[in-house]
């Protein structure tokens, strides 16, 4: 089976609210320009296309055949999507390398979360005979996790506040950006108690590009490529009472299969303060690990592109012989969880 | 017209009433809930779930065996809810909770109709009005006070469970058997155009009709695109088109449908604009329905200037010009 390696990333500026359509093309089109140019690619080099986005978001069937023109898709290509964050559209492209089908593939994810209500957008993606038909939102779901923690002694508000304060200060170019103390932050009032609004992720328009090569041609196209070591997947219940939401037992089988030993650096996919906390438990990730050196999406979380960027941003970081892991997450409350391994070349 | 002005939006708000089917598991839960009775279903390893899977979350099993819970039942977790979003149970500021209701093993997300609440705290099932919609059915929970919860009328039964919730002495009303549940959704979104449709949008507001080229393929795209299909960069050049053309294809209607506002036969047809690349639909009237063909030169129907707006529909429709037909290899290339 063929190796794979990232060979390029790029990602449109993280923004509350673009003025773009919800097809993504203007996001798009500049992005999959800087990253075919990075890997000093053309798009008629590019084997395979895959790419994660929801028409949940744009309120229009089939949105995402619209973005394909951001490709310039003639002669016509191979091409897939998936209606989920598009770190599973890398996955599927990891395979399509690894069978030998192709050699290259572009990945892209994009959301305009701005277009329509949000949280109760999201709130269709739960059981819909039993749960959506309520309109749970997903801060509401994600306090309900938090309080669950808190109340066992698993965590604590300021342990919240700290995850926010180091994520808060780490990336000037975030929508949401402050240096700020624990102390500060938990003087601040609740959003929706137990969460105040720094245990929550803000709305976030944007995208991301991630170019995969077989290893083979990695060291061609770039000089610092990024070897993917382990990429695996998996998903729990939709039934959220069955589930013990206070652990992560998808992460921790994907991350035993991926194999994480020996990171560096972790970028994580965890859109309220205390799912980062149970990622790195379910991880094992240890105190000497850089954990989200880019924030995560708790400083900016684009819809459908996020957990891509993970992966990007990761892939960007990771030095020459270091280990770096990737995590990204779809569903409610952490209910299916990806975990890419990365070492740098 | 400027370039400065930014992207025109609108409102686009989309609503459907999904009718779903339940199958043998939920269908037995939804029509339980009309009865003003909580059913669950047994698992693999002998838990009961509340609202009961069809498949056991573990093992994957199909779940057949349905048991009645109590309508009382304990605050597992909750979270706030200060500001109800629309279509939630409550309109008020409420809380929202996982609840283990007796009897049941596992606990299940509602809402409880108070502004705070504490986790270990017993709340009481609230029935709604109406009944035939599934989890709606169980409108909210209450605080339990221990005194049961008032709703009797004494004909739609059920409410007889009493302190704690047992399960003894339910009496059901005769309900029909529920087998589908509809579920209204709403939502709302801001629609945004591209600069490039904005451009061609405000032009056909002040009867100009614009279309660029792509500065690859020096094709003439209408309406002008944020990216070109062919070659994925954006229409730049501006090129102003004339209202008139040819017919490249078509289709003679005869089907009517709910909307229609025109009586068949009449023509939907592909209009190509002299200077164009890109055809467009548009009706074709002003001549009987079998006299429209391939090549038919045509020209635009505008309406009265004053009813004139940001789209294409200020273009009526298109009517023959009389011209003689185009011949058929100057569009072959447009089919």
């Amino acid at each position: 089976m063929s190796e794979v390696s990232v060979v390029s990333y790029a990602a449109a500026p993280d923004v509350r609210e673009t003025a773009g359509t919800t097809n993504g093309v203007e996001m798009l089109v500049p992005i999959i320009g800087e990253a075919l140019r990075a890997a000093n690619l053309t798009k008629h080099d590019i084997g395979f296309w895959c790419s994660g986005s929801s028409d949940y978001l744009a309120g229009r069937a089939f949105s995402f055949i619209a973005a394909v023109d951001a490709i310039g898709a003639y002669p016509p290509i191979n091409e897939s999507h998936v209606e989920a964050d598009a770190a599973w559209a890398l996955y599927e492209a990891w395979i399509k390398i690894r069978t030998g089908e192709v050699d290259t593939a572009l990945v892209y994810g994009f959301g305009k979360s701005s277009a329509g209500e949000l949280r109760r957008v999201l709130s269709l993606q739960l059981d819909p005979y039993t749960v959506a038909p309520l309109w749970p939102d997903p801060v509401s779901l994600a306090g309900l996790q938090a309080r669950l923690g808190l109340d066992r002694g698993l965590w604590s508000e300021r342990d919240l506040a700290e995850v926010a304060a180091r994520s808060r200060g780490a990336n000037p170019a975030a929508p949401v950006h402050e240096r700020v103390t624990a102390e500060e932050l938990l003087r601040r009032p609740y959003l929706a108690d137990p969460l105040r609004r720094h245990d929550c992720p803000p709305v976030t328009d944007g995208a991301a590009v991630v170019v995969l090569a077989q290893a083979g041609r990695a060291r061609d196209l770039t000089d610092h490529p990024a070897r993917i070591t382990g990429l695996a997947h998996r998903v729990e219940t939709a039934h959220l009472g069955a589930r013990d939401l206070t652990a992560s037992p998808s992460t921790v089988d994907a991350a035993r299969a991926a194999g994480v030993d020996g990171v560096a650096l972790a970028e994580l996919h965890a859109p309220f303060t205390h799912q980062e906390i149970i990622l790195r438990r379910a991880l094992g990730i240890a105190g000497d690990v850089d954990v989200n050196p880019s924030g995560g999406a708790l400083v900016a979380n684009p819809m459908f592109a996020a957990g891509l960027a993970r992966i990007g941003e990761a892939a960007r970081r990771v030095a020459p012989g270091q280990r770096a892991l990737a995590h990204a997450t779809s569903g409610p409350l952490l209910q299916q969880n990806l975990v890419c391994v990365l070492e740098g070349e | 017209m400027t370039s400065s002005l930014p992207p025109l939006s609108a409102p686009l708000d989309i609503e459907f009433d999904y009718t779903r089917s339940l199958g043998s598991t939920l269908g037995r839960f939804a029509t339980g809930l009309a009865q003003r009775r909580v059913l669950g279903a047994r698992g693999s390893d002998g838990r009961v779930h509340v609202p009961p899977p069809e498949y056991d979350p573990g093992t994957g099993a199909p779940l057949t065996e349905l048991v009645e819970v109590g309508q009382v039942g304990t605050v597992v977790t909750w979270a706030a809810q200060p500001q109800p979003l629309e279509g939630q149970p409550l309109r008020h500021p409420f809380c929202w909770a996982m609840i283990r209701l007796d009897g049941a093993d596992t606990p299940l997300v509602h809402a409880v109709d108070a502004p705070r609440v504490a986790t270990g705290m017993r709340v009481r099932a609230h029935w709604a009005d109406t009944q035939g919609n599934g989890i709606r059915d169980l409108a909210y929970f209450v605080p339990d006070d221990g005194q049961g919860d008032g709703q009797g009328d004494g004909q739609s039964g059920g409410q007889g469970i009493g302190q704690g919730g047992g399960r003894g002495d339910v009496r059901t009303r005769q309900a029909e058997v529920v087998t589908t549940v509809t579920t209204p959704i709403r939502l709302r979104y801001r629609h945004s155009a591209s600069p490039e449709e904005s451009r061609y949008l405000r032009g056909l507001a002040q009867g100009r009709i614009l279309g660029q080229r792509c500065p690859a393929c020096d094709k003439v795209y209408l309406p002008p695109r944020g990216a070109c299909p062919t070659d994925g960069v954006p229409t730049v050049d501006e090129v102003e088109l004339p209202d008139r053309g040819i017919v490249t294809t078509f289709c003679i209607v005869n089907v009517p449908f709910l909307g229609q506002r025109i009586t068949p036969p009449y023509v939907a047809a592909y209009v190509l604009l002299d200077g164009a690349d890109i055809a467009f639909l548009h009706l074709v009237l002003g001549c009987p329905a079998d006299e429209v063909r391939m090549g038919l030169r045509v020209e635009a129907a505008w309406k009265p200037r004053d009813q004139w707006g940001t789209t294409l529909e200020n273009i009526d429709h298109f009517r023959p010009t009389g011209e003689p037909d185009a011949p058929y290899e100057t569009y072959a290339g447009h089919l």
